[in-house]
């Protein structure tokens, strides 16, 4: 049969944002994968440059939609670095605490996203219903919905609303009871296992040679995660499992996910009881000294990292993001070579695609 | 389910910081023996960053020995930037396994803007190299596929470029 090129996207149920997977095909099997990305470029890294240090902190919210405070924090952290700033104890831990709850909002929606393509439309609801508490609890916080601009250079925007702490306690309680429902749904079913176990499988050395950070590589047998090998803020003194599988497939990835969303739970209990009394935001200058630094955290979805160089005056000279979502796309030909087209809705979703922050 | 990682496990911030500092002297050291005078610079910048400058006719052979003899195997980032006189491009390469971060910043004259491609030691790099293309214009030799990736194909401009201008906002 004659081998020929299809494109999924940029329009397409699978693409989740806007973006184009060329697959070659002979019959059903891939032959070659090609992503093309670029459909929601922005310039971002173009106008930070042409902004004030306090005029990005917004912007940065707009990188990724599904975990934007990961970003806002990111960029805070670097500047704070650049600027040599120390920040009040009490701010460092209430970041870690939104960043953990951004961090199951992010999985969930990757999870009812995930369900959705492969029809499970009962986990869809399901996901989604339990993401809106998370969205509630940051929304309480910040007073936005999904671009809290809540990190300020030097600290957060302001202290915790009241009965936050009482809130947030239900919620996490609430959360790992349901999750152990969503893990029955999707463990229990024949069809979930089928399109998941043994797809997509991405080897350990591969994977590091590609670059590939996050679940993705945790998925595939690397205990890798800066939270733990780097520690920024304050997540040295914080007791949490990395989660790893050995399996190197969809399922593990999924596995991955579902295990990571149960030790934020444990970290946002302990960020809870442990979190000292005291200040929030310390006061910062406008201008930022010549140098550079690099901020690098771990977002839901691999290794974020900033690079900052400054000149001495209000705006940084250049401001360089890696996007984790960029380097994961680049190694799509590995994951899909070899398998049929029905999977490729399988594998590319297991990645958690989100586009906002690969085309910057 | 829980796999076992033949690394050391960080136990405390001491303990990282006993660890990281003999790799990062051990580098500051023996880098410039083996590279030669291409590595012009050398420092251990903080606890797990080394930064280094190397001309770029050596890049690849600094990048290769980083890979195979030091575990530096995961390149995180490559940054292209304008310093109006010059380019630089900035490598952030990461060993997992000594917990090391090392930043090679390599000069690129703007009257020769090609540099070797680092694809055939990390295939990660694909990308951000045609990324430093597309922004800067920067000529990766040895490239598998050296094509526009964020912008289209017909774009006649590299917008990172310090004399690109941004229209001006009312």
């Amino acid at each position: 049969m004659a081998e020929m090129w299809i494109n999924m996207g940029p329009q397409h149920p699978m693409t989740h944002g806007l973006w184009n997977l060329r697959i070659k095909v002979d019959g059903e099997v891939i032959t070659d994968a090609m992503p093309e990305i670029g459909y929601l470029h922005r310039g971002m890294e173009k106008i930070f440059e042409n902004k004030t240090y306090v005029q990005i902190g917004p912007l940065t919210d707009r990188l990724c939609y599904g975990s934007s405070f990961t970003w806002n924090h990111l960029y805070c952290m670097t500047v704070e670095k650049l600027m040599g700033l120390e920040i009040p104890e009490r701010a460092k831990w209430i970041r870690v605490m939104a960043i953990e709850l951004q961090r199951i909002a992010s999985h969930l929606m990757w999870l009812a996203a995930y369900a959705a393509d492969l029809g499970l439309l009962t986990g869809f609801v399901w996901a989604m219903r339990d993401r809106e508490i998370f969205l509630d609890l940051l929304q309480a916080l910040s007073g936005s919905r999904l671009t809290y601009n809540y990190a300020r250079i030097g600290g957060v925007a302001a202290d915790l609303p009241p009965d936050f702490e009482r809130d947030c306690l239900r919620a996490v309680d609430y959360f790992e009871r349901k999750l152990k429902e969503h893990e029955n749904l999707y463990n229990g079913s024949k069809i979930f296992k089928m399109r998941t176990v043994g797809i997509g499988i991405l080897k350990r050395e591969e994977a590091i040679n590609l670059g590939v950070t996050g679940p993705t590589l945790r998925g595939s047998n690397a205990k890798i995660d800066i939270r733990k090998d780097q520690p920024y803020e304050v997540y040295d003194e914080i007791d949490f499992e990395v989660a790893c599988h050995t399996d190197c497939d969809c399922w593990a990835r999924y596995i991955v996910r579902m295990t990571e969303m149960k030790e934020s739970c444990k970290i946002i209990r302990q960020t809870l009881q442990k979190m000292p009394k005291g200040p929030v935001r310390v006061k910062t200058p406008m201008l930022a000294p010549s140098g550079d630094a690099i901020g690098v955290v771990e977002d839901p979805r691999g290794e974020g990292m900033m690079y900052l160089i400054g000149d001495g005056t209000d705006r940084p000279y250049r401001l360089k993001v890696r996007s984790p979502l960029f380097v994961t796309l680049s190694a799509a030909k590995s994951m899909l070579l070899g398998y049929k087209v029905a999977d490729v809705v399988a594998i590319m979703g297991s990645i958690d695609v989100c586009m906002g922050e690969t085309d910057r | 389910m829980e796999s076992s990682s033949n690394r050391v496990e960080p136990v405390g911030k001491k303990e990282l910081s006993q660890l990281v500092s003999g790799f990062e002297r051990k580098l500051e050291r023996e880098l410039p023996l083996s590279i030669g005078p291409d590595l012009t610079e050398i420092a251990v910048k903080r606890e797990g960053l080394v930064s280094a400058r190397c001309n770029k006719e050596s890049i690849l052979k600094l990048a290769r020995l980083l890979r195979d003899k030091y575990g530096f195997e995961h390149l995180s980032l490559i940054s292209a930037v304008d310093w109006r006189d010059r380019f630089e491009l900035v490598y952030h390469v990461r060993s997992y396994a000594n917990y090391c971060m090392m930043e090679i910043k390599v000069p690129v004259p703007k009257d020769d803007l090609e540099v070797y491609s680092v694809t055939s030691i990390w295939k990660g790099a694909n990308w951000h190299e045609r990324e430093a293309y597309d922004m800067m214009g920067i000529v990766f030799k040895g490239h598998p596929d050296l094509r526009r990736i964020l912008l289209p194909e017909d774009v006649k401009y590299f917008p990172l470029r310090k004399d690109f201008q941004l229209a001006e906002e009312d």
